[in-house]
């Protein structure tokens, strides 16, 4: 006679701890660091527009996901990543825009959560770049006090920014490129220098990917071979050419740093194989250096990841590992 | 020192310290047992008993059908009160022979003659152990005589003794190991025998020590057998993962650990093998680790083959309140029952009660193509991509990804954060697979 009482599952019976809302709210606590950071370089326009794209990423899970998909913290993640690749006097409307349309095309569109090709914080930035180019590349210097607020965040929706209402500064990047001025590696390590929120201190952002890397959340191989691959080939490059800036400014310039701890780690749209991430990373390093060098744009990480995103599930096909028992030296398939 | 590990694996929680100290013990006879005919992988064995008839402990009441066979004995002396369809652990309803034990029986064996084995020759040993009915006692149940008898364009170099026993929980052959080494060896000794080899290696994983300890005092000075401590990860004792560890060799997929020169049996099939020629008795009861934290009583005991569940968790105390899954087996590839008729079988290592806390449901998320799995997988498949493969129904496309190598070992399960059932998804579609292959055939 069976008893009603007992539970009848396919083995296995044990599970491991980690579980995926788990790993995206610790990435979520990861950023917290970063954000305040951020904070502490550009003041409450900081908080202000990470608000922003956070209130735009969750209205669009909200409108056109499904409510329950807020519990696993994917969208947080989105919004707050793309909060940090924007310069803080960025009208908060636009950075709302940014955070509905990072999910909205960049995510839901495809399926949701595991479905999308391209990272969706990158989706939201390559979309508020292509719609208003100047707010985003208007960039303000570090703020003096943080209660002031870096710029015109309150344009109101559809009007233009106010421009006497910040003080801008030009980033390390556009220097180099625009004006071939070179900028010191330590100001770029600690992130005194202007750029986007997330552009701060590369000490602070390598910290926090370490302990994700510890946790087991973060796959190392892939942001070691973007820094890699950026630091031979411009190693190269300033050998050949002395006037091109060299491996450190490179590595530390940029949004390369978040990029490549937090956007190209994204496991969702980065390969699942450990050799595919080493060729995943390699390219992106290698666009990097080709875009910001003799491309039209002093910035180019978002674009060299979302380019390599597109090559992911063929990465992924032809880096299948091999199965135990075949191919063994010395024995017939 | 080479490292003796395998790559990948995982390590979940051991759990055996429920029951790893705990000696074993003889449980007293049930009344009833039922002997399924199905006890072991190949052709299930004939009934040659007869309603009514009486039988003594170790009489034949079913014989091997073939050489991919082994018989059924009675575990205890009684009448056959029925053969007919009884509730088996995997689920299905298979034909069994029920006996009613006699109360206050001394359960002696008919007399028989105990044949000397060094008088025997190598195919007079594989009949032997044949005809005593042993089979694999790690769960997978293979008639043990096949493999002490290889075809003759194979070279054997050694036998493997499996002593990883990398399930949580189980300690079956751990306390074995601990307190019938002597057995063990008498085991080994045979099988070298049978096999016309001379070299035996007893792999052991290092939570072990004191197996490892006793199995080392008690090696015979005579015979080349090496007690080797391995990295503790499962899953260890899987045969392909225990050959690579200990001999840094991987068996061709497809193929069978003979391929490279490796007999492997788990150690208490060694041990069973000792006994059969120690005292002439077939297997008629094996040593089973009752544990969890949903069983009153955990402990390690000698169980005839056919004891029923019920009978057996009474031995322990009975059922927690918040008992809620039993497993026969262990946790990662055991089989849950919820029949409490269901017998002990031949290849029955375990009886795993898990409670309410250990069964909580879990919801499932998307794949988020963290590649856990992948890292995991012992024998290096791609779950993630196997699995989208599964859901989506394509299990025609499946062999071609090597859906074969896939063991069922549940480590890629084990790993997924999004709770994806992967180790269930590839039994279906193995089952599938078949099913695609026989009405295309």
């Amino acid at each position: 006679m069976t008893s009603p009482r007992f539970v009848v599952t396919a083995s296995p019976h044990l599970k491991a701890p980690a579980t995926t809302p788990v790993i995206m709210w610790t990435v979520v606590g990861s950023l917290l660091p970063i954000v305040v950071t951020a904070l502490y370089f550009f003041g409450l326009s900081a908080l202000l527009v990470i608000a922003a794209t956070l209130a735009g990423a969750l209205g669009a899970e909200t409108a056109f996901g499904s409510p329950q998909r807020l519990r696993d913290g994917s969208a947080v993640i989105t919004g707050v990543l793309l909060g940090l690749t924007l310069p803080a006097c960025l009208p908060l409307w636009m950075a709302f825009l940014g955070g509905a349309v990072g999910i909205a095309l960049g995510k839901l569109i495809f399926g949701g959560l595991g479905s999308n090709i391209f990272n969706p914080a990158l989706v939201g930035r390559a979309f508020l770049m292509a719609a208003f180019p100047v707010p985003m590349t208007t960039w303000p210097a570090p703020v003096d006090r943080i209660w002031q607020l870096a710029g015109d965040n309150f344009a109101w929706p559809l009007m233009r920014a106010d421009p006497a209402a910040m003080v801008t500064a030009a980033t390390p990047l556009g220097l180099a490129k625009f004006e071939h001025t070179q900028t010191a590696v330590m100001p770029l390590l600690l992130g005194t220098t202007s750029g986007s929120l997330g552009e701060t201190s590369a000490i602070v952002i390598l910290a926090c990917g370490a302990y994700l890397a510890w946790r087991g959340f973060l796959n190392w191989r892939t942001p070691v071979s973007i820094f890699a691959a950026v630091a031979v080939l411009s190693a190269i490059v300033q050998l050949v050419d002395a006037t091109y800036p060299g491996p450190l400014f490179m590595l530390f310039s940029g949004g390369l740093v978040l990029g490549a701890v937090y956007m190209a780690t994204d496991m969702v749209t980065s390969p699942t194989t450990n050799r595919g991430r080493w060729i995943f990373g390699a390219g992106i390093g290698g666009l990097v250096v080709v875009i910001r060098l003799w491309g039209g744009l002093p910035e180019a990480v978002m674009f060299a990841i979302l380019l390599m995103n597109a090559l992911v599930p063929y990465i992924n096909r032809v880096t299948q590992p091999r199965v135990f028992g075949t191919r063994l030296p010395g024995v017939a398939a | 020192m080479r490292a003796l590990d395998f790559l990948h694996g995982i390590h979940p929680p051991e759990r055996k310290e429920l029951t790893a100290r705990l000696p074993i013990r003889r449980m007293p006879f049930p009344d009833e047992v039922v002997l399924p005919v199905r006890q072991h992988s190949g052709k299930p064995a004939t009934v040659v008993v007869k309603r009514g008839e009486r039988v003594e402990r170790g009489d034949a009441v079913a014989l091997a059908d073939g050489f991919i066979s082994a018989p059924v004995h009675a575990s205890a002396s009684g009448r056959v009160t029925a053969i007919e369809g009884w509730p088996h652990p995997d689920g299905s309803t298979a034909l069994a022979v029920r006996i009613a034990v006699d109360r206050h029986s001394v359960q002696v064996p008919r007399p028989r003659v105990v044949p000397d084995w060094r008088q025997l020759s190598p195919q007079q040993i594989v009949q032997a152990v044949q005809d005593a009915g042993v089979v694999g006692l790690g769960g997978a149940a293979f008639p043990t005589h096949v493999k002490l008898a290889p075809p003759k364009d194979a070279t054997v170099e050694m036998v493997l003794v499996n002593g990883a026993e990398c399930e949580p929980y189980l300690t079956t052959d751990h306390r074995s190991m601990v307190e019938f080494p002597e057995r063990v060896h008498l085991g080994i000794r045979i099988m070298l025998r049978a096999l016309g080899v001379t070299k035996a290696v007893i792999g052991v994983e290092r939570n072990k020590p004191d197996a490892i300890e006793r199995l080392q005092a008690t090696a015979p000075a005579d015979l080349d057998v090496t007690v080797l401590p391995l990295t503790v990860k499962y899953p260890q004792g899987a045969e392909k993962m225990l050959i690579r560890s200990v001999v840094g060799r991987e068996v061709p997929s497809g193929k069978l650990p003979i391929s490279v020169g490796v007999v492997v049996q788990n150690v208490g099939s060694a041990a069973t093998i000792g006994e059969v020629f120690e005292t002439g008795l077939p297997l008629v009861e094996r040593i089973v680790t009752v544990s969890g934290h949903g069983v009153k009583r955990p402990a390690n005991l000698i169980v005839p083959v056919g004891t029923k569940l019920q009978d057996l968790l009474d031995h322990c105390g009975g059922l927690t309140d918040d008992a809620a899954e039993i497993l026969f087996g262990g946790p990662m590839m055991g089989l849950p029952v919820a029949d409490l008729q269901t017998p002990i079988l031949k290849g029955t290592t375990g009886v795993v009660v898990l409670t309410t806390a250990d069964v909580r449901a879990q919801v499932s998320y998307p794949c988020i193509h963290c590649g856990y799995c992948l890292e995991a997988c012992p024998v290096f498949l791609d779950p993630q991509h196997l699995g989208s493969l599964a859901q989506a129904g394509r299990y025609e496309e499946m062999p071609g990804h090597h859906l074969a190598d896939c063991m069922l070992c549940g480590s890629c399960s084990y790993v997924c954060p999004s709770n994806i059932p992967l180790s269930q998804l590839f039994q279906v579609s193995k089952a599938a697979v078949r099913r695609l292959k026989v009405s295309a055939a």
